[in-house]
């Protein structure tokens, strides 16, 4: 394996991977800002989207590729699938605006920009402790013995979690109208139901 | 000119962290601006993503190396994390559309009934 690494050249390599750095950094830090400025909700989660892509994109250059995988598949395939529904299913019309207040935006850009500028001169100023990557063209199966040897516990709990999760939405969604239901009165039809009736 | 002979630099584990912190302060941003609970929901994902970045490209650059060789805790610590991003997600959806049933909006400035 070692032998097939070392027979890559070197420098190209380097230029490529940097090209597709700022290639992909620009894309999610460019998509970012959109996130945060941008006034239209269905907007904004495409610009989500976009940044997520570019993660993904990015994991891929750190040598984590089964982390890329699961980055489109869960986070741009599932969560902002959800996201999107969730907007589809609270606004009358996707376009709806709230307006933020000028003071608020005054001070939230004043904070983040204070933030921004302190975690950039901390990065800067520090110095971290570099070893060199050991390269592994398919780390998958390590992954894989990681988290069901050393990570088994959280591996477990997090399982318990997802299961907790799935009861918890399916009651919070849909909770309301059965408890009525018990009490004999009659059940008050959902908001999007009268809508429609 | 061929692409060899070009130079755009070696990318460390700088870059990334300053990536990670441009993701952390649109995160930041959107949570405080935003008026629609959907949209601080996302200014979260983008903030539990740049956390991602920077443990992805921590465990890449200064893994710490040990008896085996390779050590993925980076990554593993990034897969709990996007699963619990994607089960807040669904309870956060869950609480809005209650929310949406009750108030009939999704602005989070008429979620006043607790204030004193």
């Amino acid at each position: 394996m070692s032998a097939l690494l070392a027979q890559l050249p070197d420098v190209t390599s380097d230029n490529v991977s940097a090209v597709l750095f700022y290639l992909f950094a620009i894309m999610s830090g460019a998509s970012a800002i959109g996130v945060a400025v941008s006034r239209n909700i269905v907007r904004t989660a495409v610009c989500l989207l976009f940044t997520l892509v570019g993660v993904a994109g990015l994991y891929f250059l750190l040598h984590a590729e089964f982390l890329a995988a699961v980055q489109l598949v869960v986070y741009a395939g599932g969560t902002l699938i959800l996201i999107i529904f969730g907007v589809m299913l609270t606004s009358k019309s996707p376009f709806s605006r709230f307006e933020p207040k000028l003071g608020e935006v005054v001070i939230a850009i004043s904070i983040s920009s204070i933030l921004l500028f302190a975690l950039v001169l901390g990065i800067a100023r520090t110095s971290f402790a570099s070893d060199p990557l050991v390269t592994e063209l398919y780390p998958v199966d390590r992954l894989g013995q990681v988290l069901l040897g050393d990570y088994l516990v959280p591996f477990e709990v997090v399982s318990v979690l997802l299961l907790v999760v799935m009861i918890g939405a399916a009651y919070l969604a849909k909770g309301r109208r059965r408890e009525e239901d018990e009490t004999g009165r009659r059940p008050t039809m959902s908001r999007r139901a009268r809508e429609w009736s | 000119m061929p692409l060899a002979e070009l130079n755009f630099g070696t990318i460390g584990l700088h870059h990334y962290l300053f990536l990670g912190a441009v993701l952390f302060v649109s995160g930041l941003l959107t949570i405080l601006v935003k008026r629609n609970a959907i949209g601080i929901l996302m200014g979260v994902e983008l903030i539990l993503n740049a956390a991602n970045v920077n443990l992805v490209a921590f465990n890449a650059f200064s893994h710490g190396g040990g008896p085996n060789g390779l050590r993925l805790d980076g990554q593993v610590f990034a897969i709990f994390v996007i699963v619990i991003a994607a089960a807040e997600a669904a309870v956060a959806l869950a609480i809005f559309l209650n929310f949406y049933n009750n108030f009939s909006t999704i602005d989070v400035e008429r979620a006043q009934n607790l204030r004193g």
